[in-house]
């Protein structure tokens, strides 16, 4: 299966070699893929972002995906000016109804609740909908017994939806502490980017906090901070390898390694799902 | 910050009239209680008029207003032998989250709020109520000391937000925040939450997981502050006014959003024109809601305060 893994979509993985400086995260790209033109390799390195459809494909074993609330949408509750518009036009550009996909799937046959948000949809920001859909997600963990796994993407909360918005970080938030409660494992992925209101609620509260490499992670965005103290920031900063060196993120994990990562951890926390071998 | 509200000015001119009249009367003996009264109706008319119909901008002026009250203010007005506790236990001390114990009408209470200043020097001191994380840290700290104690916690909400810096990154603002949530949603003990000034996102809300959340009349709360989301969605600060106007962040709007379950009612003109006014509202309020929560058993009180927040959103 892992075997899958390098020769399915390569091209999306391997050589993107994701930009940053730590050595030890380097992996050498596959020979095939490195006998290609420079050109396309660096092409693809701007494919950083990668949907959430296409992650959870990447992720989970074959057919075990069973979507929830998959038509839970956004309204307008503030009749907020050109929202709809622009919810309209994610919906378009991104194929998915709204910033998160929840679900229920396999990881190397042992179950366990997904969430993965998108950034392609409005920046992944946060609004009633988002903060539903995980908060149910959560709900539906604890009474299956199953472990949570989130990847998050996200520009924080979702200012068209106001006060609404903020408040999902409570939600979410409460229901991750009845899932501590009830003994059941969270894990969270930070990816490209998580700022905002979703760093400071469900982003970094899971037992494990596993990062991409080089993903930027924060409270306040880069141009907020630059703004707030009249300088340029360090290079690196929020970037995964800084949180890990600032004690907030417990490891960074290579794209192609994330299943095989989450499936060990998965194993070694006996709660429901499937029997471990 | 000045110390005029813009939308004020016609009553200040209107009450400078007045005194001028009344010193003119007196220094030269003549009779003009008439005129006078004429005009004293005429501003009491007018207050009315401004101050009933403020426009959520004026009412964000209003919150953030340097004579408006803060927390210890409040402290010092409701609660006696009041002791300030200081520091995280880890990092340090953050000046701009106040917490310690004391006793409301006869209980002893934890008591937290983010604090600003009454002056330029002041605010620095307090760097303008916008807290690091080991501000968060500290009131954790008090919130877990009061859960083992049993006493109530009562919180105040007055912040433009947390704190937008390096050294804030770096010691983990979001994971600080993020925190403060999951522990407040289960503390096993009541907890009430205040907004009398500015609520900013989710440095306001860290502070703001609650039994029972409510705000003074002219105070606000919000996802973001109008200037940041005139300046996202509009990259024009200047547009702030009419943010404010479309984002829904008066205490009004937010009871009809059922964020908050009630709005304490503050003298005309504002909190700052009568605080003994406003201070006994609070406490009316606190000793009602008090009393009620502390009736509840706890499974019964942390179901409740799960639901409260569980209820929240809307969608299609």
């Amino acid at each position: 299966m892992i075997k899958d893994l390098f020769n399915k979509n390569k091209k999306k993985y391997a050589t993107v070699n994701l930009s940053i400086n730590e050595t030890s995260q380097k992996k050498p790209a596959p020979n095939k893929i490195s006998k290609e033109p420079v050109e396309k390799v660096k092409k693809e390195k701007e494919l950083k972002r990668l949907s959430a459809r296409y992650r959870i494909n990447k992720l989970v074993d074959e057919g075990t995906f069973i979507e929830y609330d998959a038509n839970l949408m956004a309204s307008n509750p503030l009749n907020f000016p050109n929202y709809a518009d622009k919810v309209t036009d994610a919906i378009e550009k991104s194929n998915e109804k709204e910033a998160v996909i929840t679900g229920e799937g396999k990881l190397q046959g042992q179950s366990c609740i997904l969430c993965v948000m998108n950034s392609e949809f409005m920046i992944g920001s946060m609004g009633s909908v988002v903060g539903e859909k995980i908060t149910r997600a959560i709900e539906k963990a604890i009474e299956k017994r199953l472990p949570v796994i989130i990847f998050t993407a996200s520009g924080g909360a979702r200012m068209q939806e106001g006060i609404l918005s903020l408040m999902q970080m409570a939600k979410t938030s409460a229901a991750l502490a009845r899932l501590s409660e009830a003994g059941l494992l969270y894990i969270s992925v930070l990816t490209d980017p998580t700022t905002g209101g979703v760093t400071a609620s469900f982003g970094m509260l899971g037992d494990i906090i596993l990062a991409e490499p080089g993903a930027l992670i924060g409270f306040a965005g880069p141009r907020v901070i630059e703004q707030t103290i009249k300088q340029k920031l360090p290079q690196g900063f929020q970037r995964s390898e800084f949180l890990k060196e600032k004690g907030f993120v417990d490891e960074i994990v290579a794209r192609e390694d994330m299943k095989l990562v989450l499936s060990k951890i998965l194993k070694m926390h006996t709660y429901g799902g499937e029997a471990c071998e | 910050m000045n110390n005029t509200l813009e939308f004020e000015k016609p009553i200040n001119e209107l009450e400078n009239k007045i005194i001028e009249l009344k010193q003119f009367a007196d220094e030269n003996s003549v009779d003009l209680t008439n005129e006078i009264n004429i005009l004293i109706k005429k501003l009491e008319a007018m207050k009315k008029e401004v101050y009933e119909n403020l426009k959520p901008w004026e009412k964000v002026k209003l919150a953030r207003f340097q004579e408006r009250p803060t927390t210890l203010d409040y402290i010092k007005r409701l609660i006696s032998d009041f002791t300030e506790f200081h520091g995280d236990r880890f990092f340090g001390d953050d000046s701009s989250i106040v917490g310690g114990i004391g006793m409301f009408e006869g209980l002893p209470v934890t008591v937290i709020g983010h604090q600003k200043g009454k002056d330029t020097k002041e605010n620095i001191k307090r760097n303008f109520g916008m807290p690091h994380p080991e501000g968060y840290r500290k009131a954790l700290r008090l919130m877990k000391q009061a859960e083992k104690f049993k006493r109530p916690i009562i919180t105040f909400i007055d912040t433009p937000g947390a704190y937008c810096g390096l050294s804030a990154e770096e010691r983990g603002q979001g994971e600080a925040i993020a925190v403060n949530l999951v522990e407040m949603s289960r503390l096993k003990t009541p907890i009430i939450s205040i907004v009398i000034g500015e609520g900013g996102s989710g440095g306001a809300l860290a502070l703001g997981i609650a039994d029972k959340v409510c705000m003074l009349e002219n105070s606000i709360y919000s996802v973001i502050s109008p200037e940041g989301l005139s300046s996202i969605l509009w990259k024009d600060a200047n547009l702030a006014q009419k943010a404010a106007d479309i984002m829904k962040l008066t205490a009004e709007d937010l009871l009809s959003l059922n964020v908050i379950d009630s709005i304490i009612k503050e003298p005309i003109g504002g909190a700052h024109k009568d605080i003994d006014f406003t201070v006994n509202n609070i406490k009316q309020y606190l000793l009602n809601e008090i009393k009620t929560l502390k009736e509840l058993d706890l499974e019964e009180l942390l179901n409740k305060r799960y639901e409260k927040v569980r209820e929240i959103g809307v969608w299609e």
